[in-house]
């Protein structure tokens, strides 16, 4: 009977999609563990984001002061073990975002746990299923340790909805860091974000050069209403941000319609997309690996292509 | 200064895995053995740190079997100073390694540790944040830039977090761990393979160090995903169109 602790991430005053994932996983955990479901949301001036998340049907544990205002690992890790013991939580689980990255397998350092990270399923309160091995394989784990800590992975479950109202309560924890957070130099963008959209439109090598993200991919982009995606080629390459690098060491995306233009389709990448609930290619080389797990491929020029596609989904959408 | 940099024994990034007989592990016959990637930038990184400022000592540590030699010795011949290897027949966890690797800087005393942001092989990215924890330290993920306070006491890391950049300040000692952009590792030169014979490897096996590695995490079984199969070819953008409105109805 014990309990199931969230980490709830937040940026600009809201909950990310990716934390309502993982308030899902934690709910589904909790059926498990027979406990309760609590959320811990950190950081300074929360109350609003505190009540908000007890609207999803969880207990929230809400922490404000200062010296969480920015996310520190040394600093949330020493709050979450606290909370963790004072709930009795028998599991700990955050979205595998960069902030879950970060600190899960530190908070579990200091718990003596053991983890799974980027968890796909929830077996039982113990046993997991994970990718290794550029998802080439799915491992079922068993974590033999209490508590266990868990990351999961956010295309694997659904996002939690409203419901019945969950309590609110403020705790004190004291904390303190030997980091400090110098800058956040965020990609801005108008697009959907990429662990979010419903289609994501992806450019590799095959571009070129950033300019041609420009010119060829963002309106496709923009007439979709999609995301914008990369190869790990083209942000190695500078042509595009590195947050926009879709595979098994960037971000993990499983939307309804992937669009890899110009993309070759090496393993790595494929960990990262393969989810997708249709993929289509685009690319001038027929023996492209990205074939071999396309719905649709079309082997053409892309500059041809893809200028021409854009019209045809604006005559599409304004039919 | 003094910096500690961790190597781990994978298959080659290449390699198309298979699940071997019993069903928990990969079949390693006929499989290319390389340095984890990411640990091949931490190892450039301190190299190039080495460059800067005189008088740095660069430590590789590997932890596994005797064959880990091989990835040592090619870290070795990269520039590194000396080597060592950790026996274990059994795969150890990463919080098992992060013990070890504690363990060893207890006795090396580092000012910096720097690690790969996560093994290809289990994919797990959890050893360099274990390591911080269990030291105290103050730690840096998923590193594109690295700089030197003046003093080298401290550093300023750039991270590639979700959404763009992350500037953080560390004090030193510290934990960071390599992102694909740091750096483009160098290859061993000839030279340099050539020193690398001549350098330190030291071996102990990990019962020596006292160290708890006793596993929380088992591995029940793997299974090959799904198989997604290819669909097929279109012939024009129009059709392209067509059937994503009409057919898959995603558009």
């Amino acid at each position: 009977m014990s309990n199931v602790l969230v980490v709830a991430e937040h940026l600009h005053g809201k909950f990310p999609k990716t934390t309502l994932v993982s308030v899902a996983a934690g709910k589904q955990a909790a059926g498990f563990t027979g406990g309760k479901c609590i959320a811990a949301v950190l950081g300074q001036n929360v109350d609003a984001l505190a009540n908000d998340l007890a609207e999803y049907g969880v207990d929230v544990v809400a922490v404000d002061a200062p010296v969480f205002a920015h996310y520190l690992a040394d600093a949330y890790t020493a709050a979450l073990a606290d909370i963790a013991k004072q709930k009795d939580a028998g599991l700990v689980v955050a979205a595998a975002t960069a902030v879950g990255k970060d600190l899960l397998p530190r908070l579990a350092a200091r718990l003596g746990a053991g983890m799974a990270s980027d968890v796909t399923a929830i077996v039982d309160a113990h046993t997991f299923k994970r990718p290794m091995y550029a998802g080439n394989a799915i491992a079922t784990v068993k974590v033999e340790s209490t508590p266990c800590v868990v990351s999961v992975r956010t295309t694997a479950f659904d996002a939690a909805t409203r419901g019945s109202k969950g309590t609110v309560e403020k705790a004190t924890v004291t904390s303190e860091s030997r980091m400090q957070f110098v800058e956040f130099a965020e990609t801005k963008s108008d697009r959907p974000v990429l662990t979010e959209a419903r289609i994501v439109c992806s450019g590799g090598r095959g571009l070129k050069n950033g300019e041609n993200f420009k010119i060829y991919l963002e309106p496709l982009c923009d007439a979709l209403g999609a995301a914008m995606g990369a190869s790990r080629a083209a942000v190695d390459a500078g042509f595009v941000p590195n947050d926009l690098q879709v595979g098994q060491t960037g971000k993990v995306v499983a939307p309804a319609l992937y669009i890899a233009v110009g993309i070759s389709g090496a393993i790595q990448h494929l960990a990262g997309m393969k989810d997708s609930k249709v993929i289509v290619a685009i690319n001038k080389d027929e023996e492209a690996p990205i074939f071999q797990i396309s719905d649709y491929g079309l082997v053409a020029d892309l500059f041809k292509a893809v200028p021409e596609l854009t019209e045809e989904v604006k005559k599409l959408k304004s039919a | 200064m003094k910096i500690l940099v961790t190597v781990k024994r994978v298959p080659d990034p290449e390699t198309v895995i298979k699940i071997g007989p019993d069903g928990t592990g990969i079949t390693t016959d006929n499989v290319k053995w390389v340095i984890n990637p990411f640990d091949e930038i931490a190892i450039e990184e301190a190299l190039r740190i080495k460059e800067k400022v005189s008088g740095t000592e660069v430590i590789l540590v590997s932890i596994g079997q005797k064959t880990a030699q091989e990835q040592l010795r090619t870290g070795l011949a990269m520039g590194a100073d000396r080597a060592i290897l950790v026996l274990s027949e059994q795969t150890l966890e990463p919080l098992a390694i992060a013990r070890v690797v504690k363990k060893l800087v207890e006795t090396e005393k580092p000012d910096l540790v720097v690690l790969g942001k996560q093994a290809i092989d289990d994919d797990s990215n959890c050893v360099g944040q274990m390591v911080a924890e269990l030291l105290g330290w103050p730690q840096a993920t998923f590193a594109s830039k690295i700089e030197l306070g003046g003093d080298n006491k401290s550093a300023k890391v750039t991270r590639e977090v979700d959404g763009g950049l992350e500037t953080v300040g560390i004090p030193l000692p510290a934990v960071v761990t390599a992102d694909l952009r740091l750096n483009e590792p160098r290859y061993a030169s000839l030279p340099g393979i050539m020193k690398a014979r001549k350098k330190e490897l030291k071996e102990i096996p990990v019962a020596d160090l006292g160290v708890d590695v006793t596993p929380k995490l088992k591995v029940l079984k793997l299974e090959t995903p799904p198989k997604r199969t290819g669909g097929r070819k279109v012939g024009s953008v129009q059709e392209l169109v067509q059937v994503l409105h009409n057919e898959a109805k995603v558009i």
